[in-house]
């Protein structure tokens, strides 16, 4: 095929195409409160990790629902499971967790994906 | 000569009471306060346009006085009966009063912002609610801090009581949106050096000119809009507040001093209003708010036939939604009258 | 010699195979004890540890002492089988002793004494031996009737609930419903055939004998009667009567100090065989109150037992420890479940790289350190009070985590990240002992148990607010003001239960309110719903969880509920039914009220905001 001058950076766009969704669902079955995220970051605001670290916990489920999740596995590594991000959530999520069934999934399919 | 019972006497209860009359009935309306005119008396400008609120008030003083209905006001209903296809009513003060129909106009009440206790409602100074702001918004309001100066930089909070699990409400106010537009906008015009900054999750400027207020808030005002809601206020030595959000769109935890915070509350169903839900065995839906019978044909029609609803009984609205759903709870009321026949 | 008859064989088989069990799998379960556990054990088996451990084992394995103070009627049924039966055998082997006048008697010749015995005794002592057997029976009856009724009828109890069954658990319990049955008939049967019974089971004889062939049913009841017991043996491994004979030694164990540690050893596989599955738990546990019906003590116990524990049903537990109060066996329920938590998370414990590569922030010196906890910024009414305090004490403190500190910890261990915890308490410790104290408050009970317990730090006293302001005020630094507002006073579960805080609270807020003193209280006291050792719990279950508790309160009228916990105060204050506050709070108004008026209303003035 001929290239007209342009290529698309890998990094740079979401390929929905490739996208992997079992980490997703797997998360969104044992916990489907985690659905209802609305991104207001109340979570990342008042998180104690991120008082210490650069650490952005509502960036989790956008990593997780743009496959993202190379950067996950080291990531969610910094939570303190302090439960603070849980008591401000205004949707009520259960995000502990989230966090726990992050931490022993992103193990298995990374291994799986490979 | 038919009899109309109107429960409350705000906005929503008198303009029903005056379309009724006008249509020819006889109409009594019950409000627990020795004032007409419900929450209007908290608002000092009414968005999008910045008309005085005293001039609605005006009006509907105005129209009570023309028009004949009666009003029996620090008066609430004991308990509603009906007998013989009409209601009998025994209120506060041991009167009764028969009624063919009743309409239920008992508005709203507004979210306590100290059950955010995270963000210093009453626990700190400098953070104050959006009516608070609305009495200093008046050509007298003091708009000067407890050291004597003005405030330079102002947060606004929206969503506080709204859209929040935690305060047990999952629903939109609707209003608040554009009323921290609204308040920006004339704090920024009373003092124009200030900063102000609104943090929102998502902007609802659904109504007429809303949208355009926002332009303006922003190409006129120079007022800054952060998507991300606060998670908390903390108080420093000096007195300022240091808030906490994350501002979503550069995905990065911000911290802000402030020296005011204002919350921009939402609206509930009042205790008025489940009250005489309990009296009258109407249907709530599960923010609490009255039941209509369905969203768009039968929109003042409660559950129990005979039985009307006009305005924020019924879901957050603002005034001229207010207005134009009471009206058509008068023509819906008088529908129904003329089928009775 | 004479061959003994072929029925005794189901019961000496099933006795020699449940004998050669236990032996076995104690010997394993004891080998597989920590160095330490060990020590204790040989150290402490010939002492007096060993007489309480007899008078435990008589207390509550025989008399079931704590069933009956918690529910009379379970009580008497659980004593009535395993002390009647106990009685049983030791008044048979007196009474074979005293019949045979030796003491080498084969076993079966005591168990199946009316068979073999075919004369009555002559003597007083022999027919008051044998009254008495006859009236034990009656009694262990007695509770074989109690037990077929609460199977059926577990409300009758007064419980709401009763355990649910596996197969094992069915056949040893119809064995064990069968047992004493059939050995009444057998006994009458004899009795009626050879004259040999006493006060009941002769009279029952001669009625059975009145009409029926006994002879014929002699063989059969005697044969049926072994085989009970035999199958009983034989079940008694894959059912949970398993807790007979492992409870006492676990009452050994215990009494020798040992505990439940952070691995699943053996006095953990003791505990977990040790449960009775009397129900006492599901009735205690407020999550049924959300209709969550199987993550009780009692199904985590039987899953741990049967290797089958699922996270759904681990993590699903508030760890509140009201079910540990009141377990008869005195299991340790939450460290078991904290232990086999630290199991099924041990491959992900994080390390906090980022918290050794930061620098730690210089910590002032200080005598008294205040840390605040992270669900205390979310309630800055504590904050504030607990400043203004302070400030009235005059006392000169360091606010430790008003920004940037690692959480303490706790939230981790409850769900069994030890090892990631261990690197926060590290941290913090670190920064505590730089800064020189000998005091350190804790506004949070979660932070305070785990600094108190975990931290282990040299010359430091760990107290919780309100510990401390009692302190303040009974050395007069802080002044003292009653007001005639009712109070209920909630006790956390990490204060009370967990730290056994109950009297300090309690006494601090009696100088300055009215306090109530209420049903559910202390060691009763309820879990607000909030707990954040519960990973699985939805919202809208922790809210039912927190109305009923809040229903109960409501009762008592009071004005204000006071609680010593940011979390708890944080659930309680989404209910609206009543107005929560911390006890720092109610102090810190209090003590308000007491200034000259002047000031107050200058206080006032600058707290009313004109903005």
């Amino acid at each position: 095929m001929k290239n007209f001058g342009f290529t698309v950076i890998k990094q740079r766009t979401i390929d929905y195409d490739q996208f992997d969704g079992r980490l997703l669902n797997e998360i969104l079955e044992n916990e489907p409160s985690f659905k209802v995220c609305l991104s207001c970051g109340g979570c990342t605001a008042t998180c104690s990790a991120g008082d210490l670290v650069s650490f952005n916990i509502r960036r989790m489920n956008l990593m997780l629902r743009r496959g993202e999740t190379s950067e996950l596995e080291n990531e969610i590594q910094k939570c303190m499971l302090c439960g603070k991000c849980q008591l401000v959530c205004p949707r009520g999520i259960n995000l502990r967790n989230v966090i726990m069934l992050i931490k022993k999934n992103v193990v298995k399919y990374k291994s799986l994906s490979k | 000569m038919k009899h109309i019972v109107v429960i409350g006497g705000g906005i929503a209860g008198i303009e029903v009471a005056c379309e009724l009359t006008d249509a020819g009935h006889w109409v009594t309306i019950i409000e627990k306060e020795s004032n007409i005119g419900g929450k209007l008396n908290n608002w000092s400008y009414l968005f999008p346009d910045f008309t005085p609120a005293e001039k609605i008030r005006e009006s509907l003083q105005e129209k009570c006085e023309q028009k004949d209905f009666s009003i029996l006001r620090e008066t609430k209903i004991q308990s509603l009966e009906r007998k013989n296809g009409k209601f009998e009513i025994q209120t506060s003060v041991n009167q009764q009063l028969n009624a063919d129909a009743i309409v239920l106009a008992t508005g709203y009440e507004l979210f306590d912002a100290q059950r955010k206790e995270e963000y210093g409602y009453k626990i700190y100074d400098h953070v104050i609610t959006s009516a608070d702001l609305e009495k200093l918004l008046l050509p007298d309001g003091n708009l000067t801090t407890v050291t004597g100066e003005h405030p330079k930089r102002i947060a606004f909070v929206h969503c506080v009581g709204s859209r929040d699990e935690k305060s047990g409400n999952h629903y939109c106010s609707k209003v608040c949106c554009v009323t921290g537009v609204k308040q920006a906008i004339e704090l920024k015009k009373r003092l124009p050096d200030v900063e102000i900054f609104c943090f929102y999750m998502d902007l609802r400027m659904y109504g007429k000119h809303f949208e355009e207020l926002y332009r303006d808030a922003q190409e006129k005002y120079d007022i800054q809009f952060i998507r991300g809601r606060l998670s908390e206020a903390s108080e420093k030595i000096d007195k300022s507040l240091l808030i906490k959000a994350e501002d979503t769109l550069s995905g990065r935890p911000l911290k802000m001093n402030v020296d005011l915070l204002v919350l921009l509350i939402g609206m509930e169903v009042g205790k008025g209003t489940a009250e005489a839900a309990s009296a009258c065995l109407l249907q709530c839906e599960d923010s609490g708010f009255l039941k209509t019978v369905d969203s768009f044909l039968k929109s003042n029609q409660s559950n129990s036939d005979g039985i009307f609803l006009a305005g924020s009984c019924t879901a957050p609205m603002s005034i001229n939604d207010t207005i134009l759903h009471a009206r058509s709870a008068a023509s819906e009321v008088n529908k129904w009258l003329k089928l009775m026949n | 010699m004479k061959f003994p008859p072929s029925f005794i064989l189901p019961f000496t088989i099933g006795l020699l195979f449940i004998v050669s069990f236990l032996i076995v799998i104690v010997g394993v379960w004891i080998s597989q004890l920590s160095k330490i556990d060990k020590s204790r054990i040989i150290h402490n088996i010939f002492t007096r540890k060993t007489l309480l451990a007899v008078h435990e084992t008589f207390m509550e394995s025989l008399l079931h002492r704590k069933i009956f103070k918690k529910n009379p009627v379970l009580g008497y049924m659980h004593m009535s089988l395993a002390f009647g039966w106990f009685l049983l055998i030791v008044v048979g082997h007196i009474e074979a002793y005293q019949h045979y006048q030796t003491l080498s008697i084969p076993i079966y010749k005591t168990i199946f004494m009316r068979y073999f015995a075919t004369h009555q005794s002559i003597t007083l002592g022999g027919k008051m031996l044998a009254a008495s057997m006859d009236l034990l029976l009656l009694f262990v009856l007695s509770g074989v009737l109690l037990a077929y009724y609460k199977r059926f009828n577990s409300r009758a109890f007064g419980m709401k609930k009763t355990t649910q069954l596996k197969t094992g658990d069915r056949i040893a319990l119809a064995a064990l419903w069968f047992i004493f049955p059939l050995r009444f008939l057998a006994e009458s049967v004899s009795a009626g055939i050879h004259h040999n019974g006493s006060i009941i089971s002769q009279p029952t004889g001669n009625f059975l004998a009145s009409f029926l062939p006994v002879q014929i049913f002699e063989m059969p009841l005697w044969w049926g009667y072994s085989c009970a017991l035999g199958l009983f043996f034989f079940a008694l491994p894959v059912s949970r009567y398993m807790h007979i004979p492992v409870e006492v030694v676990m009452i050994f164990l215990r009494n020798y100090g040992i505990k439940v540690q952070k691995r699943i050893d053996g006095f953990s596989r003791i505990q977990i065989y040790s449960c009775s599955r009397c129900g006492i738990c599901l009735d205690s546990c407020q999550m049924t109150h959300a209709a969550i019906k199987d993550t009780q003590s009692v199904y985590m116990l039987k899953h741990l037992r049967n290797r089958k524990i699922t996270d759904e049903k681990l993590f699903n537990c508030l760890l509140c420890g009201r079910c540990q109060t009141d377990c008869p066996v005195g299991l340790e329920l939450n460290s078991l479940r904290i232990t086999q938590r630290i199991e099924s998370t041990r491959d992900y414990n994080s390390s906090y790289e980022y918290l050794r590569n930061g620098k730690i922030a210089i910590s002032p010196q200080t005598q008294v350190i205040y840390f605040a906890g992270c669900m205390t910024h979310l309630t800055p009414a504590i904050i504030k009070s607990m400043k203004g305090l302070f400030e009235e004490a005059k006392v000169q403190y360091w606010f430790m985590d008003e920004e940037k500190t690692a959480c303490c910890g706790r939230p981790l261990m409850q769900i069994g990240q030890y090892e990631a915890a261990q690197k926060l308490i590290d941290n913090n410790r670190e920064r505590i002992l730089a800064s020189g104290a000998k005091k350190l408050v804790v506004s949070c009970p979660i932070c305070y148990k785990v600094f108190k317990e975990d931290y282990a730090i040299p010359g430091i006293v760990v107290q919780h607010h309100s510990e401390y302001l009692l302190e303040l005020m009974a050395n007069g630094r802080l002044p003292v003001n009653k007001m005639n507002t009712r109070v209920v006073y909630h006790d956390p579960c990490e204060l009370g239960r967990g730290s056994g805080i109950y009297h300090q609270p309690r006494l601090l807020l009696d100088e300055y309110a009215e306090v109530i003193s209420i049903k559910n209280e202390k060691e009763e006291a309820f879990c607000c719903g909030g707990s954040l050792a519960n990973t699985k719990i939805q919202m809208a279950e922790r809210n039912q969880i927190r109305e009923k508790a809040m229903d109960e309160y409501v009762r008592y009228k009071p004005d204000v509920l006071a609680t010593a916990c940011p979390l708890c105060k944080k659930t309680f204050a989404k209910s609206r039914q009543l107005p929560v506050h911390d006890i720092s709070e109610i102090i810190y108004m209090a003590i308000q009220e007491t200034k000259p008026s002047k000031l107050r209303e200058e206080q006032q003035l600058k707290n009313t905001v004109k903005i």
